[in-house]
């Protein structure tokens, strides 16, 4: 939390798919260097609020400020243009290709020789590397194929991604709910080294301990309301599981499973 | 825990894969092995049959060139996730719209190609547009195009001309620059030197005693050759090429990464269009005539040369170079038998069993690549 003012502030965002109302006025701001987790159970409206911020869904009431402007998105080329990658529950790679050619896909390199355009190869070879090094990924070579990677290295090939193509805010969503242990923590350390460079995170997830392993200040939603956020340390994983299930009524229920959730 | 600990062992394994099974996963590692197993058993079963003068090399290069030129269509085509079931019948119509145009409407012949090849063009475009506007399969699409050009090649000469083959083109092509393009002979001088110096077989006898008897590398030959380097070299070392196998490999990540791919794709028919109707041209130029039923079957033997040639039929992975090499395995195989003496109806048998192969291979081969799944 280097900065005084937001990197991109959502002020009191409502968004209604005809009569549901999917977010109901939510109030986010996102520093630069800081890990924002976004807490809530399926249904809440998570992926609802990051498509806004992305430019996907316009929303039906309320501003989105970006480094203390307003903004307003046509659509997700707006958002990448001004620094906002997203990486989709859904992931965009291709199994087939290599990793450099995933890496720099729709963004390739050129080289030109005489009228000749040509893909610069090496460079994005070279790139490709280090970048995938500096993850902490050790490729075999950059023509390794996407394919063969484990769901969590590829996660991190398109962090990695949005990262070099410049983004300032990277929303992840639910980039570890696919992954085993192992593969999860190696996110989790992309998502930290990603934030010391001073990108500010939107790390969506609804395991509480995922998201209190790297993140600085939390904010849960639940039926499209923001139940305020928190800083880390003012918030024990106990809370924000209250939180996430509407506080009530899962604490009568973890009394019966003996607080086992 | 026990499921992060096979993780562990998957990627020991990955990451120690030897060489040789690296050397392995190539598109073109098919094509290669066909070839050299097809000239090694035509070398000695027809070694001595003529095959390998110049007229017998002659003789299967132009088959294999045919096929290469549709096979490199087809192949960029399919690795950009699509297919092109029209082909054989776009080589009818396109070949019988030259026919008509130079003949029977008499106009000069470059102004019947350069029409035909718009026309050609914008049925490949309108092919494509359909395809990405409804998301229907292009199997499906295609097999209509299939049945309503191969209908219009037969119906257009029937009632233009009340014949199903047009002739002439020979005499109206009589020293039209572009018709030399397609039909005409290159290098001329060096098969002279070649003959002269005894290298390659000239007439004993007759008006062109002295002549070599292969008088010049045929611009078909050429066009399969030009093709081929464009094609991969698009597909291999472009920004284009990258979008290409994008586009097959999976539409939806490559349209959140920024790609075109309905441009993609409908580029890709148009550019098989166009091969088709060089194709075409080149047949129109060589035999003098255009028949409603030239290029039956084409689309079928061009995707064979190209999935032996290590494409998948799924898009997102293939060679150029493999496809071309599909093709040349393919006309040697069907001008060797010949020359072998094989009944040539051998030839359809053949087809089928390498296929087969070809395609389990593939699946082998993809399996390697996208981890075991
Ligand atoms: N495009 C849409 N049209 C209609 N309803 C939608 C749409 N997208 C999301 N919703 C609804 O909005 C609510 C929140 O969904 P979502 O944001 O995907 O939740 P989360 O990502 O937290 O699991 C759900 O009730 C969902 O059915
Ligand atoms: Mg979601």
């Amino acid at each position: 939390m280097s900065s005084s003012t937001p990197l991109i502030e959502m002020q009191n965002i409502q968004k209604h798919f005809g009569s549901v109302i999917a977010l109901a006025g939510v109030s986010v701001g996102v520093y630069p260097g800081e890990c924002h987790c976004l807490l809530g159970d399926n249904g809440a409206g998570k992926s609802t609020f990051i498509k806004t911020m992305s430019g996907v869904h316009k929303p039906t009431s309320g501003s989105i400020l970006f480094e203390g402007q307003p903004m307003h998105f046509a659509d997700p080329r707006d958002a990448i243009a001004a620094g906002i990658a997203t990486v989709h529950q859904h992931l965009a790679m291709i199994p087939l290709m290599s990793v450099s050619r995933n890496f720099f896909m729709g963004n390739e390199p050129v080289r030109k020789i005489g009228p000749l355009k040509m893909f610069d190869h090496d460079y994005a070879n070279r790139i490709t590397m280090e970048e995938m090094r500096k993850m902490g990924i050790n490729l075999r070579g950059p023509d390794q194929a996407v394919g063969t990677l484990s769901g969590g290295e590829r996660q991190t090939v398109a962090i990695a991604r949005a990262v070099h193509f410049g983004a300032k805010v990277l929303i992840l969503d639910e980039p570890t709910s696919a992954l085993g242990v192992r593969q999860t923590s190696n996110v989790l350390v992309t998502i930290d080294k990603v934030r010391k460079q001073g990108v500010a995170v939107v790390f969506i997830t609804h395991n509480v301990r995922h998201a209190l392993a790297v993140g600085d200040r939390f904010t849960v939603l639940n039926r499209g309301q923001t139940l305020g956020t928190a800083k880390r340390g003012e918030i024990s994983a106990e809370e924000l599981q209250d939180l996430m299930a509407g506080g009530q009524e899962l604490a009568t229920l973890e009394g019966s499973l003996g607080g086992t959730v | 825990m026990s499921d992060a600990h096979t993780q562990i062992a998957g990627d020991e394994r990955i990451k120690h894969r030897s060489r040789f099974r690296e050397a392995l996963i190539r598109p073109e590692l098919g094509g290669i092995i066909g070839t050299a197993i097809v000239f090694f058993m035509f070398l000695i079963f027809a070694g001595d049959s003529g095959m390998f003068n110049s007229q017998g090399i002659l003789n299967w290069s132009q088959i294999s060139a045919q096929f290469v030129i549709i096979a490199v269509g087809a192949c960029l085509l399919m690795i950009a996730g699509e297919f092109d079931l029209s082909v054989g019948s776009m080589i009818g119509f396109a070949g019988m719209l030259i026919a008509i145009f130079s003949v029977t409407l008499g106009w000069p012949v470059w102004m019947a190609i350069i029409t035909t090849f718009v026309v050609a063009l914008a049925i490949g475009a309108l092919n494509g547009y359909i395809v990405v506007r409804t998301g229907l399969p292009s199997f499906i699409v295609t097999l209509a195009f299939l049945f309503i050009l191969r209908g219009f090649a037969i119906y257009l000469p029937q009632t233009i001309e009340r014949k199903t083959i047009i002739g002439g083109v020979a005499d109206a092509a009589e020293g039209d620059w572009l018709a030399a393009v397609f039909g005409g002979k290159i290098l001329t001088g060096l098969f002279q030197w070649l003959g002269d110096n005894g290298w390659i077989a000239v007439f004993e006898r007759g008006t062109r005693k002295g002549q070599p008897v292969v008088d010049g590398l045929p611009m078909l030959i050429v066009w399969a050759l030009l093709l081929v380097v464009v094609g991969h070299f698009i597909l291999t070392k472009t920004r284009f090429g990258n979008w290409i196998f994008a586009a097959g490999g999976d539409a939806e990540a490559a349209r959140n990464s920024g790609v075109p791919v309905n441009r993609v794709k409908i580029l890709m028919f148009m550019f098989t269009a166009f091969c088709a109707t060089v194709f075409a041209t080149c047949q129109v130029m060589e035999f003098g005539s255009a028949g409603s039923d030239r290029g039956l079957l084409k689309e079928f033997e061009a995707i064979i040369a190209v999935v032996i040639g290590g494409a998948l039929l799924t898009g997102g992975y293939g060679s150029v170079i493999g496809a071309a090499l599909g093709a040349l395995i393919f006309g040697v195989v069907q001008q060797g038998l010949f020359f072998a003496g094989v009944e040539s109806s051998l030839f359809r048998v053949f087809l089928g069993v390498i296929l087969l192969c070809a395609v389990i291979l593939n699946t082998y081969i993809r399996r390697l690549i996208t981890g075991e799944r």
